[in-house]
């Protein structure tokens, strides 16, 4: 039992790490990828310079990250058969599928395109080279949307029934994994915080560049790219205007899974409120400095009847608190778990911080939207133009003053990191909230496990994988900050190619590529 | 013929695809310490599958998900049980992404040169050990009567695991040669004909021994011809090779790599990993597959998707037809 327990520790700490690790790039890749071909098409549409830096600068920023993402996706998808080799055999039928759609729908068309898009500057016609990327970013929907899915089903398995003579869980109705309502729910909030992070992460860089601009013009140094300053000034914007609209969905569709998941996983809830017992009105808390596990706080600040609202969409409905939603589930499933209840502490802690650092940049970004906006609601002399860093204007004649002023760009660059941090306590609530199980309410994790792996072996790739992911968070960030304070080089969009038979003169056949390895 | 039946030849096509796919691009990656004399043949070389190696790993990725669909237990068993060594091949596959990708991000002799070292050895090591592991595979591994792997790591590298691991490391350098010539001008296209030689005369040897062994323990009729058929395109494209048809060289080649893991996958069936314990134990096509529904949604879904990818894919290919030469490498 002692080493049967200590096999799913270690399994779960390679899941947590590995998983944790691979989602900090997964939003980037999907939002940025969007954005790209966002700004990509904006340049082929109007020809205009700065629409043509951003893409190969914030391009540029998206494959390093990409390359990271592909990497360590690679993992997600063995481990569960190296670690977790009982719940592959028992979920397979269902599970897998998903899976296999992931790889043959999404990581096809991405990976395909994607280095059609990175070698294909001189090659294809512009607007074929422009569908090329908006393919990778369909692609990266794709894949989020199948393994969206197929982690649904384990919060809330549907569309299968238990074969007995096997005891595996068989599929017997696709769309029910694939459109089942907690998916649909997950994919909305999950593509919505990945637009907060991609937006923030936008607006962290350009906030540097632009910033740094304004130092460098009173020391006058080194001289600058031409169109720089246009190029962040634009990209600010889209990114303050993402991740205020994305942050607003975010929130929305958090309410909407916070309901789902009232329904389907009440225990969950309940230790993200570290509610023990049963309230009507419920409040909702925001603060809890004490013992949280034990539900007795000595400081708290509450909100009277939010929780009910959140849960239920009335102030005065019952939630269900931890006791009775355990002396369910004891009832329901007898002695499967030792334990219904998932750590308290960290359900509490992780959900207050995913919102609190996910709400944090969408205000950031709500102030920063005022603070740059359009030229025609400020003063004339308050005006800057397109190739000037903007003024942060309080009101159409007052600009911040400047101790605010250094720390509004200096919290526009730090946003960046608010909702990455948001998004890995997002995933910890969610995976730790449903714990004792791995599939809710058809097996436990402790079940799950594979049960031919040593411990030894699992503690060696355990120690593998986690010493190699650091070492390339190192090598991956001095990449970004290399590259991000470079700034948008100075280069000129390629020849237009008239078709996809190559460039037309037979000269170009010794030009060098424009990009190479 | 039954789903599972078709779901086996799927599968098996799908690591032909890998094989065929990411063999010459591992092969590329040996070749960038065995052909290459400085950073601009160098280039040259990781140029040549630049645009292609992420979309071929992705074969990988679908065999990996299509087996986990079709047969749970296989994918179960097989992951769980070669744990050591896959945690080799996907440390190698991470740090391979990273090589291509960051190798170029820094103008520091030191920084490319560790990642031409990653990638040389993350080329090779994928290369060797994925032969080690069919080689279990079609062998037979110690498997009990609950499904699960009994044996240890040790086990894994017997004397025709480890022949199997060098005919695979011969083979996809000899492919990744050829396709070298296929794809690159000047000096460095004659000398990749020159090496490929070398190493397809390896590769013969080699192959020719594992292959009969494979035959002679667990071979039948379908097999052998499967065999036959790999011998004679090997060296069909060793002869096209000496004639500096390159085109005609790198698809017989491929025939080669198709060939063998063809052979493999039907001196397997209708098993899909047999027990060296018990043969009762063995799990087979009908005892690890998925149920006939989730069969039948995957059949529909593979039989629409895969055809695309490959008009896509092979689309690629055609855009980068060009040769490479070292003029083409820009500073």
């Amino acid at each position: 039992m002692e080493l049967a327990l200590a096999q799913e520790t270690v399994a779960r700490w390679q899941f947590g790490i590995t998983t944790v690790y691979h989602f900090l790039f997964v939003p980037l890749t999907i939002s940025l990828a969007f954005l790209v071909a966002g700004l990509q098409t904006a340049w082929v549409r109007t020809g205009r310079d700065k629409y043509f830096k951003s893409t190969r600068f914030w391009g540029k920023l998206f494959l390093i990250n990409v390359a990271m993402g592909v990497a360590t996706g690679i993992v997600q998808e063995f481990q569960f058969g190296m670690n977790w080799s009982a719940y592959s055999k028992f979920v397979g039928d269902v599970f897998g599928a998903p899976l296999a759609m992931e790889a043959l729908l999404a990581f096809f068309f991405e990976s395909t395109f994607i280095g059609l898009w990175i070698f294909g500057w001189d090659k294809l016609p512009r607007k074929i080279h422009l569908a090329c990327i908006w393919l990778v970013a369909i692609g990266t929907f794709l894949s989020a949307y199948f393994i969206l899915a197929a982690n649904s089903w384990m919060q809330h398995p549907v569309g299968y029934e238990i074969n007995e003579a096997t005891g595996r869980a068989e599929l017997n109705d696709i769309a029910a994994v694939l459109f089942q309502k907690t998916t649909l729910v997950v994919v909305f909030h999950t593509l919505t915080a990945a637009f907060l992070t991609g937006g923030a992460f936008i607006v962290g860089i350009a906030a540097y560049q632009l910033r740094r601009t304004s130092k460098a013009a009173k020391e006058a140094t080194e001289p600058d790219t031409p169109g720089r300053i246009a190029t962040m000034r634009t990209s600010l914007r889209l990114g303050l205007v993402t991740v205020v609209i994305a942050g607003l969905g975010t929130a929305v569709s958090g309410d909407a899974l916070a309901k789902v998941m009232y329904e389907q996983q009440p225990m969950k809830m309940a230790a993200a409120e570290a509610l023990w017992e049963t309230e009507e009105s419920a409040p909702f808390s925001l603060f809890a400095y004490g013992d949280v596990a034990e539900g007795r706080n000595s400081v708290e600040i509450e909100i009277p009847g939010l929780l009910s609202y959140l849960a239920k969409g009335n102030f005065d409905d019952a939630v269900p608190g931890i006791s009775s939603v355990e002396a369910l589930e004891k009832a329901k499933y007898g002695d499967l778990a030792e334990d219904y209840k998932p750590s308290i502490p960290t359900a509490y802690w992780s959900f207050r911080w995913m919102i609190g650092f996910g709400m944090a940049s969408f205000a950031i970004g709500l102030v920063g939207l005022w603070l740059t906006r359009k030229k025609r609601w400020l003063a004339d002399g308050k005006r800057r133009g397109e190739d000037e860093v903007p003024l942060l204007m309080l009101t159409p004649n007052r600009e911040l003053g400047p101790a605010l002023n250094t720390w509004a760009w200096r919290l526009a660059v730090l946003t960046m990191g608010f909702p990455l941090v948001a998004n890995s306590f997002g995933w910890i609530f969610t995976e730790m909230g449903r714990q004792p199980w791995t599939v809710f309410g058809l097996m436990t994790t402790a079940d799950a496990v594979s049960p031919g792996v040593s411990v030894a072996e699992q503690i060696t790739s355990l120690s593998v994988f986690t010493a190699l992911y650091a070492v390339l968070a190192v090598v991956e960030v001095k990449l970004l900050v290399k590259y991000a304070k470079a700034g948008p080089v100075d280069e000129q969009p390629p020849p237009e190619v008239p078709s996809l038979r190559g460039p037309a003169a037979d000269e170009d056949a010794d030009r060098p590529m424009t990009f190479a390895y | 013929m039954e789903l599972h039946d078709i779901w086996f030849a799927l599968i098996a096509v799908l690591w032909i695809g890998y094989f065929f796919l990411e063999g010459f691009d591992f092969g590329v990656g040996i070749l960038t310490k065995l052909l290459a004399r400085d950073e601009a043949e160098r280039r040259v070389l990781i140029n040549t599958v630049g645009p292609v190696w992420d979309g071929n790993e992705v074969w990988l990725l679908t065999a990996g998900g299509a087996t986990f669909a079709a047969f749970p237990a296989w994918y179960a068993t097989l992951f769980s049980g070669f744990y050591l060594p896959l945690l080799a091949i996907l440390v190698c596959l991470i740090v391979r992404v990273v090589a291509f990708e960051y190798r170029g991000k820094r103008e520091d002799a030191r920084w490319k040169r560790n990642w031409e070292h990653a990638l040389f050895w993350t080329s090779l090591l994928p290369a060797f050990l994925w032969g080690v592991a069919f080689a279990n595979i079609v062998h037979g591994v110690k498997i009990d009567a609950e499904g699960e792997y009994a044996g240890t790591v040790l086990d894994l590298l017997n004397p025709y695991a480890l022949l199997g691991g060098l005919v695979t490391l011969a083979l996809f350098t000899f492919h990744g040669a050829v396709f070298a010539a296929l794809k690159t001008r000047g000096d460095i296209r004659d000398r990749a004909r020159t090496l490929a030689a070398r190493a397809g005369l390896a590769t013969a040897g080699l192959a020719l021994v594992f292959l009969l062994w494979t035959q002679g323990s667990g071979g039948n009729v379908r097999s052998l011809v499967a065999l036959v058929l790999t011998v004679v395109a090997l060296l069909g494209a060793l002869a096209a090779n000496q004639r500096a048809r390159e085109g005609w060289a790198f698809a017989l080649s491929g025939v080669t790599v198709a060939g063998a893991v063809a052979m493999l996958f039907l001196a397997l069936y209708p098993d899909v990993m047999p027990s060296s314990l018990d043969t009762a134990w063995s799990l087979t096509v009908s005892n690890a597959s998925s149920s006939a529904y989730t069969l039948t949604v995957m059949t529909w879904v593979a039989a629409i998707m895969t055809p695309v990818v490959l008009l896509y894919q092979g689309w690629t290919y055609w855009v980068f037809r060009k040769r490479i030469g070292v003029e083409h490498i820009p500073a």
